[in-house]
């Protein structure tokens, strides 16, 4: 056996395994009268994010997330939609990492990101119990509890509690990201799954502000040991106020020296017809990573861009 | 010129004008927020080891470091000599900057030595060098099917364990990178 069928053979387990989940999901999605659909790789317009690197193709872009598609089927009257697809983030890679990875997002109209909460327990805890036959889950020598409801803490406590500092003053202090990641990631999700939610307004381009907070936008994220597995949000459904932010994001592209993209005008026009709603993006690759117990990403992938 | 995505261990970048090398490396970004390559990094003269968080949009100068094959020749106060065999041009090493290569230094042995601003400042050794036991007990027949060891001299003058057959006068492989005994070399 040489050394690339060694390689493949090792991963057969994990490959099967991610083969299952992916079925669970798809499964789940359906059970509970949501429409898979499937949206363009290619796009014109990609949403202004600074720190999210595209990848050119040709003169257009690879979708970094299918959500302004995704929206677009919203605005035109359907309910709850949900799709898996690969997403292309260029030089993303790390032990969590690829630059082109696999991502689970649902959306449905009347809901909030309270829902998405549910939502994800719901989807995560009926897949474990469909691939592993219980709510317990072994990852790097601790037992997760995966029986619902999990933990709840809002990003200004978890500030409070791991790092003693509020979120406002690290963003002054051009220090948010170095805190969250070597500080806080590391302590969520270890008994229990943990949602991070009501993040700093400034953090959230897509995501509605909270009526009765206007300091933070209505996102959370989940994390299981450690490990961000899913960001989500009440979406923003203000076409204006959608445009300022995509300017502010496009301004603060410029300022890194990243060319800006074309306006997604279809998307800001169909953003009038958007009734409320509520989406979330889900890393399928780390959630296979945790439902398997592997500590990198590359061990639940057939290729990694190295080994192409 | 690097860019933060060209981090990665091993790199060897140049900062305040020392050369590092990455010993270990992290790649992280939180959820919409920035990428953070976290580093280990080892100032590759003095050997001090800190860690260090740079973002996208970081850019490094590479090390200028050189590689170039020499021949040790001979130790003298606390100094190792070698030979550039093309030119003939001479350097030396100090045993700090040597570390533990001083234990493996063997007459002629083909090593690289790695300059930075063209001084030399460390040394990187062949995996395995062979080298003869100038001390040792004899085997006593019987006094060992347990794989017990027993510290032999070689012709360094360093001492290590080895099986209890190796005698003086043999010669031994070791490797440089763990200073263990491998084999007895035949003949």
């Amino acid at each position: 056996m040489d050394k690339e069928q060694k390689r493949l053979e090792q991963k057969k387990d994990a490959l099967r395994k991610r083969a299952k989940i992916i079925q669970a999901i798809r499964d789940f999605f359906v059970e509970n009268d949501y429409l898979e659909i499937e949206t363009p790789y290619i796009i014109p317009a990609p949403a202004p994010e600074a720190y999210i690197e595209t990848v050119r193709a040709g003169n257009s872009y690879l979708h970094p997330s299918p959500e302004l598609c995704m929206k677009r089927i919203l605005a035109a009257g359907y309910k709850k939609i949900f799709q898996i697809c690969k997403c292309f983030r260029a030089k993303e890679r790390g032990g969590l990492h690829l630059p082109e990875f696999t991502m689970l997002e649902w959306y449905s109209v009347n809901t909030d990101y309270m829902d998405l909460m549910e939502d994800c327990e719901n989807l995560v805890s009926s897949v474990s119990k469909k691939i592993n036959g219980r709510l317990f889950v072994p990852y790097r020598n601790r037992l997760i509890d995966l029986t619902p409801p999990w933990e709840r803490l809002t990003v200004r406590d978890a500030f409070s509690l791991f790092a003693s500092i509020d979120p406002e003053t690290a963003i002054r202090q051009d220090c948010f990201d170095e805190i969250m990641s070597f500080k806080i990631e590391q302590h969520l999700g270890i008994k229990k799954p943990t949602f991070l939610y009501d993040y700093p307004s400034s953090c959230a381009s897509l995501a509605r502000i909270k009526s009765t907070d206007q300091t933070v936008a209505e996102r959370c994220e989940l994390f299981i040991s450690g490990i961000e597995i899913s960001n989500g949000f009440s979406e923003l459904t203000d076409p204006q106020e959608q445009e300022t932010r995509f300017r502010q994001e496009t301004k603060k592209m410029q300022g890194l020296g990243i060319s800006p993209y074309p306006t997604p005008k279809n998307f800001l026009s169909a953003l009038k017809h958007m009734p409320k709603a509520a989406g979330m993006a889900l890393g399928i690759d780390r959630l296979v990573m945790i439902l398997t117990d592997k500590d990198r990403i590359d061990d639940i992938v057939a290729f990694t861009p190295e080994s192409l | 010129m690097y860019t933060a995505s060209d981090l990665r261990k091993g790199l060897k970048i140049q900062i305040d004008n020392e050369p590092y090398i990455i010993i270990d490396f992290q790649f992280s970004k939180p959820g919409k927020g920035q990428s953070l390559y976290r580093c280990k990094l080892k100032n590759m003269i003095s050997g001090i080891i800190f860690d260090r968080t740079y973002r996208s949009g970081d850019t490094f100068q590479p090390a200028a470091i050189e590689e170039r094959k020499m021949q040790y020749l001979y130790s003298q106060n606390d100094q190792a000599c070698f030979m550039d065999t093309e030119n003939y041009e001479q350097v030396f090493l100090t045993d700090e900057q040597l570390g533990d290569a001083k234990n493996f230094l063997i007459d002629n042995l083909d090593v690289s030595i790695l300059f930075f601003d063209d001084k030399p400042i460390g040394i990187t050794l062949p995996n395995f060098v062979d080298m003869e036991v100038i001390k040792g007990d004899p085997w006593a027949k019987g006094d060992s099917v347990t794989g017990d060891t027993k510290p032999v001299t070689v012709e360094s003058g360093y001492e290590l364990r080895v099986p209890p057959f190796v005698e003086k006068g043999d010669r031994i492989t070791i490797d440089t990178r763990t200073g263990q005994y491998v084999t007895r070399v035949k003949g």
